[in-house]
């Protein structure tokens, strides 16, 4: 009779052991922008390269701020600040920054340190891929690209806010690769939403970084279920 | 013959004449590199996007590639031309210093064409504004190596001067004229660099409007006006944001145009107040007072070059950087800088301190130099 007044707890044990004691969750939020940001600029040296003008109908502007109706801003990265070396970088898909029309897209993108960024040239002309990091450890390249030339791959060993990317023949050309030594990080698209998954339960300061308006922080704990983080810049 | 008249070589003289206007050029194409932010627009060195400098297709030379690429090849051609001249100078001068001078220009071009590849196979952007200011110093050497090879220089150590007895308040007048250009062309020598230095942080402009500064007469760089004036900043070609330092940087700039406009301004008074002066108690036909004509009219032009380069200072502010106009405004640097330096040469060349005893009634000219002494070439 020992036996089965033991069994029940053997089994609730073994229920216990194969179900997560904790459970990561998303954090979810919508970046507004209050105010009127400056006007974009057209791409005036950009119509003036017989190259370039040949790839675009209408001269392309500037697009530091990208804001929906209802204020929602693009291209904001969030991320856990503080949190490093939990990079799985190097077990991740590489990340496609491309050339096309003499205009670098995305402009705004976010990798891991580890991680491959590839490069491309989808135009028919030349372009010369220079990427100025600041941190030591991330390493500075300039390299050319011819059109039909195969893609050029990168990888930054420590994190940074928006290494520039740059053509020096088209210097109108910018791209910002924000680099994170965690995969918990996300940017802002066109609705003005973040996803950041799968995040252990812990708090944390969560930063959102645009590149004109400058970061900001908030405080938040993470329990096991998702949680809501909406962030306000503003135009003053 | 003396052995000073038989230096005069006119083909060779014509010959780094047309090399110092090529230098100046080259100026210019290597300003309109930094202008346009091309530096970089060739990643390798000496190659050009892996072909050999002097075959790489013309149907490539687009975008940045045509500046960076055409101030090689020009740089290349001065280079030739300065081995020319050196070699030219070596066989033809018999003067020792100015041999020796010559291949200092030849080292200077030299290391300005590493200094360029460096800058562009090390990634040294701050090399840029090395090799920005050692442009200028070697366009100077040129000039000058232009004026040594003149019949006017070589005819200078054989001028004579009438004896006149009242001559000491202008002397002093002179002396301190003398150094008054010299102190003017060191800043102007700084101011360049100040420039250069500017035109190096690939921010674009740090302050937007002239003369005021942000609206103000001295702008506010807390660091809430500074990422607010980023914030509102909408820029095409500047990698970087600004700082505070970036603005501080081109309020001294301003501040010393200032002072680079009152030095030149006092340049152009003392000339003048030592024409007076020489006037006074010299005749008309006195060498003194032809010099000291040259000399106020040397002045005035450097004082309008001033001007020029003030007004087209302000220009590149108005015209958001255009790049022709900031190029024009450091080629007019450094014609200012030029025409300092080489009134030095000629003030201090014909310089020597006064002997104890002198013969009775020797005048300093007005470019502040006493009487060409015996032996002085």
């Amino acid at each position: 009779m020992k036996g089965v007044k033991v069994l029940p707890v053997f089994l609730l044990l073994a229920v216990l052991a194969s179900a997560p004691l904790t459970r990561a969750a998303d954090i979810i939020g919508t970046i507004t922008l209050k105010g009127t940001p400056p006007p974009e600029v057209p791409y005036t040296p950009l119509m003036d390269n017989p190259d370039c003008a040949a790839m675009h109908k209408t001269t392309p502007t500037t697009h530091f701020y990208v804001v929906g109706p209802e204020g929602e801003l693009a291209d904001v990265v969030v991320s856990l600040k503080g949190v490093t070396g939990k990079s799985t970088g190097t077990s991740q898909p590489p990340v496609l920054l491309d050339q096309k029309g003499c205009l670098y897209t995305p402009q705004i993108l976010a990798i891991q340190t580890g991680q491959k960024l590839v490069v491309r040239n989808s135009d028919h002309c030349i372009h010369n891929v220079h990427c100025t990091p600041k941190v030591a450890g991330n390493e500075e390249h300039n390299d050319a690209q011819m059109p039909g030339a195969a893609d050029l791959t990168y990888t930054f060993a420590q994190p940074e806010m928006f290494i520039t990317f740059k053509c020096d023949v088209h210097p109108w050309m910018f791209a910002w690769v924000s680099v994170f030594d965690s995969p918990w990080f996300g940017v802002s698209g066109t609705d003005g939403k973040f996803v950041i998954k799968n995040v252990p339960p812990v708090k944390y300061t969560v930063e959102a970084n645009h590149r004109k308006l400058g970061a900001q922080t908030q405080d938040v704990e993470v329990k096991d279920s998702d949680v809501t983080v909406n962030f306000t810049f503003e135009v003053k | 013959m003396n052995a000073t008249a038989q230096n005069y070589n006119p083909w060779l003289h014509r010959f780094i004449v047309v090399t110092a206007i090529a230098t100046f050029l080259l100026l210019g194409s290597g300003g309109m590199v930094t202008s346009h932010e091309a530096g970089m627009s060739v990643p390798d060195w000496p190659n050009t996007y892996g072909y050999n400098m002097f075959l790489f297709p013309v149907s490539k030379w687009m975008g940045g590639i045509f500046y960076e690429h055409t101030h090689r090849l020009l740089a290349s051609g001065i280079a030739f031309l300065t081995t020319v001249f050196v070699v030219w100078l070596w066989f033809k001068d018999s003067r020792k210093w100015m041999r020796w001078l010559g291949v200092l220009a030849f080292v200077l071009v030299a290391l300005q064409g590493v200094l360029g590849g460096l800058r562009v196979t090390l990634h040294m952007d701050k090399l840029g504004i090395v090799h920005g200011a050692l442009a200028q110093l070697f366009f100077v050497l040129v000039c000058a190596q232009a004026l040594f090879t003149s019949r006017w220089w070589q005819n200078v150590a054989q001028a004579t001067r009438l004896p006149d007895q009242k001559n000491s308040q202008n002397a002093a007048g002179t002396a301190a004229l003398r150094w008054l250009v010299l102190a003017t062309t060191v800043l102007i020598f700084l101011q360049l660099i100040l420039g250069a230095t500017m035109r190096h942080q690939h921010a674009g402009l740090a302050i937007p409007d002239f003369p005021l500064a942000y609206g103000k007469i001295w702008p506010d760089t807390t660091a809430a006006a500074v990422a607010h004036y980023n914030t509102n900043r909408v820029e095409v070609i500047s990698e970087n944001p600004i700082t505070a330092g970036q603005i501080i940087l081109q309020m001294a700039h301003r501040i010393v145009a200032v002072l680079v406009l009152i030095c030149v301004g006092a340049v152009t008074f003392c000339s003048r107040r030592c024409q007076s002066a020489e006037r006074a108690i010299a005749p008309p036909t006195h060498v003194g007072g032809y010099e000291s004509k040259v000399a106020v009219r040397l002045s005035l032009f450097w004082l309008a070059l001033i001007v020029v380069q003030i007004a087209l200072g302000a220009w590149t502010i108005w015209s958001n950087k255009a790049a022709d106009v900031a190029t024009a405004h450091v080629l007019v640097g450094a014609l200012a800088l030029v025409t300092g330096a080489l009134w030095c040469v000629v003030a201090f060349r014909r310089w020597r301190p006064l002997p104890r005893v002198e013969p009775a009634g020797t005048l300093p000219d007005a470019f502040g130099a006493h009487p060409a002494m015996a032996g002085n070439k």
